[in-house]
């Protein structure tokens, strides 16, 4: 990603006069997914999916790949289904009972909506890091412990001990608590609380990390370091994050998936995306036309 | 005038006043060029005059009404010195006696001496009771005229009405906490005279308790004893019994309401439950006393045990039925007060349904759970007609729950029941118990307290 554009991301071109399109007046025409919903070494393949809730469907008949390894931006406005389509990942739309997800999602090619399928161990495997953090009202060290102990991966207590150091090392959150191991979760900052929950997910050693917008309740400098975060823990781990920030998903992203209206409009290599959007809808919403 | 013809007047005056300093200061905002848009609404200098002639004149009416009875009491009490009447011993007695005559024939059924004390009472209660009047009505007049001169856009009406309300709010929690500290006080008073007659030691470690004592020397069983313990112990055992109850099923109808009910069956489940907390204590009492407690006489000599006909048992069954809404309910509200995100929070790393609740929800809503539990404890020792009809009223001392016990509040009714000699240790020992009641729930409190402080885990 070069400078160029991620300054013209930052700032949209303010010298067209035209007032911003509503999504009304785009005049869609929903096209199957444009660019490379399919990739090799894939993780995650979902095919055909769609959710409803009661009678409104919120994802319309989306296909992707999610590659083993890297990190999938997923980017829309408002409302276009892209917390959703995370939230079916991990099957944590179980939990609202109005919900049903058609189609099949395959993890490691076994379909997670089977009947044999376990949410409880497919949650063990698929992580998630939630928007707000959500530290557990316990300290810092239990917060870490929870999962393991929960799963049984640890046969005594030096070895939780390591796992929970190692889990923060690799949060990045050990150096600022390390004295303070037992104090509450709660009583952190707001970026190290998110980098908390991000310890707790990761010591619990799933394979998939879903983060469904991890720093937009961050200030800048907590968010570089979520940002910075991500990038290094690409290496062990299948990343999908949702996020408003296009320049985050720029930053941080290998792939970007744009939903729009329940609809995977386009995906593709990130530079792709955001220097050479095939797709009229992507290339508005990324020059700021609309969102 | 009678008192709330007073107070109507006064109100009067208010309304009048309030509604002259609002038509002044509108008049006057309308003529004055105005500097900024925001002002002082013209309400507030309405409810500033009006509250600033009420509040003082019904002060002073209230400290007069006060003073009023203790000043006619003297006159006439220097008045009957001064005609050498020979008032009887008792000078209330007497004077009641007179004040009492309120209708003609009374007052002609008096005899001549007290109908002259009569008419010199009439005089100096029609004189004080005008003297009042013009008092207060004068004042509240001043006020009246005095607020609406002195009252202009000037005033700080906003910042004055705040003072008031802060009064007014501070005056109602005072009178909750002033009666509290008079209700202890009295019992306290009480008590020590109780233990000046029988020994605290003897109150407290005492395993006896008959309290009946004779009013002849030479009746059977004149030596009264009172030994606490029996009580003490036997409200400890059916409070036990009912928490036993209460508390795991209770907490298990929270869980399930706010975590696994659909929102159609929370909807009729809940208010249902509860019912159970309206229900009168009368009628769990005859459940108990005709229902429960046979049934589990009949099931214990089925097995060979020997049952009273009245049990701890039975009681503490039925009282726990009775208190779980106490439990449930306030369980339930803190249990769905619970963040959302900390449930996905715990789903989300793989954790099931009951780990979450057991490892996240509970010790997040700990110190509402305890709460409830407090309170349903409170109830529990508190609770007197479940016990008189299925525990009885014999003090064993022991804690074999299938034996009658009494508790220490079915006996504080035995003793205050019926005709009752005011200073006998028998009714002052009530006062005792009383006091040691209140002791020992404000030593459970504080072990709650305690225990959520050390416990809770607070979110947010």
């Amino acid at each position: 990603m070069n400078e160029a554009v991620l300054n013209e991301l930052a700032e949209p071109p303010t010298g067209v006069n035209a007032p911003p399109e509503t999504e009304d007046s785009l005049n869609i025409e929903y096209t199957d997914t444009v660019g490379q919903p399919m990739c090799e070494n894939a993780k995650f393949r979902t095919k055909n999916v769609n959710v409803f809730y009661a009678d409104n469907q919120a994802i319309h008949d989306v296909s992707l790949d999610i590659g083993a390894h890297q990190v999938i931006a997923l980017i829309g406005p408002s409302g276009c289904g892209k917390s959703t389509y995370l939230r079916t990942l991990n099957r944590m739309n179980d939990t609202i009972d109005i919900c049903r997800v058609e189609g099949q999602i395959l993890l490691d090619e076994q379909d997670i909506y089977a009947k044999k399928q376990d949410p409880v161990l497919l949650r063990a495997r698929v992580g998630m890091v939630f928007q707000k953090p959500n530290p557990f009202p316990k300290s810092i060290y239990d917060n870490v412990a929870y999962g393991p102990k929960i799963h049984g991966l640890t046969r005594n207590k030096s070895e939780l001990d390591d796992l929970v150091e190692e889990a923060l090392i690799k949060a990045g959150l050990f150096q600022e608590v390390k004295d303070r191991l037992h104090a509450p979760g709660t009583g952190l900052s707001g970026g190290q609380q998110q980098r908390l929950c991000i310890a707790r997910t990761i010591a619990v050693q799933p394979e998939v990390i879903l983060m469904d917008e991890p720093a937009s309740a961050l200030d800048p400098i907590a968010t570089a370091k979520i940002e910075e975060l991500i990038n290094e823990l690409k290496e062990n781990f299948t990343i999908v994050i949702v996020t408003h920030s296009m320049q985050q998903a720029a930053r941080v992203s290998q792939r970007t998936a744009y939903f729009h209206m329940g609809r995977l409009i386009e995906v593709g290599e990130t530079d792709q995306i955001f220097t050479n959007p095939a797709h009229e809808l992507t290339e508005k919403y990324i020059t700021g036309r609309f969102g | 005038m009678t008192i709330s013809a007073l107070i109507f007047l006064l109100l009067l005056f208010a309304a009048f006043s309030y509604f002259m300093a609002r038509q002044k200061i509108t008049t006057a905002y309308r003529q004055n060029k105005q500097p900024s848009k925001i002002m002082t609404l013209p309400k507030y200098f309405g409810y500033v005059a009006a509250l600033c002639s009420l509040l003082p004149s019904l002060l002073v009416l209230f400290v007069l009404q006060g003073v009023e009875e203790p000043y006619i009491n003297s006159e006439i009490s220097s008045f009957i010195g001064s005609q050498n009447i020979a008032a009887s011993d008792d000078l209330d007695l007497y004077l009641n006696e007179i004040k009492s005559a309120d209708t003609p024939e009374k007052i002609a059924a008096l005899s001549e001496e007290k109908q002259a004390v009569y008419q010199r009472y009439h005089e100096i209660e029609t004189t004080t009771q005008r003297t009042i009047t013009a008092i207060v009505l004068s004042l509240a007049i001043l006020l009246v005229i005095w607020g609406l001169r002195k009252i202009n856009t000037e005033t700080p009406a906003r910042k004055v009405f705040e003072k008031i309300i802060e009064g007014i709010l501070l005056l109602a929690a005072s009178i909750a906490i002033m009666t509290t500290v008079g209700i202890v006080f009295s019992v306290l008073f009480e008590s020590t005279r109780f233990f000046g007659e029988v020994p605290i030691m003897s109150f407290m470690f005492g395993t006896e308790w008959s309290p009946q004592t004779a009013i002849r020397a030479d009746q059977v069983g004149s030596s009264a004893a009172f030994g606490a313990v029996p009580l003490f112990v036997g409200t400890m055992l059916i409070s036990f019994i009912a928490l036993l109850v209460s508390v795991p099923l209770g907490l298990m109808s929270a869980v399930y309401l706010s975590e696994y009910a659909s929102s159609t069956v929370r909807a009729v489940a809940k208010p249902v439950l509860e019912i159970l907390a309206g229900i009168p204590t009368v009628v769990y009492g005859f459940f108990a006393a005709l229902t429960v407690a046979p049934f589990i006489r009949g099931l214990g000599e089925s097995m060979g045990l020997s049952v009273a006909s009245e049990s701890a048992l039975a009681a503490g069954l039925v009282m726990g039925i009775m208190i779980i809404p106490f439990v449930s309910s306030l369980s339930d509200d803190v249990l769905s007060a619970v963040p959302q995100s900390l449930r996905e929070g715990s789903l989300g790393l793989g954790a099931t349904r009951s780990e979450t609740i057991v490892k996240v929800l509970i010790p997040a809503a700990l110190p509402g759970i305890v709460g409830g539990v407090l309170l349903a404890a409170s109830r529990a020792i508190g609770e007197t007609m479940i016990v008189v009809m299925a525990a009885g009223l014999a003090a064993n001392l022991t804690v074999n729950p299938l034996e009658a016990v009494t508790t220490v509040t079915v006996q504080i009714v035995t003793l205050l029941t019926g005709d009752q000699e005011f200073d006998s240790a028998k009714t002052l020992a009530a006062f005792a118990l009383g006091l040691m009641l209140f002791i020992t729930t404000l030593i459970l409190n504080v072990i709650a307290l305690h225990v959520v402080r050390k416990y809770r885990e607070q979110y947010e």
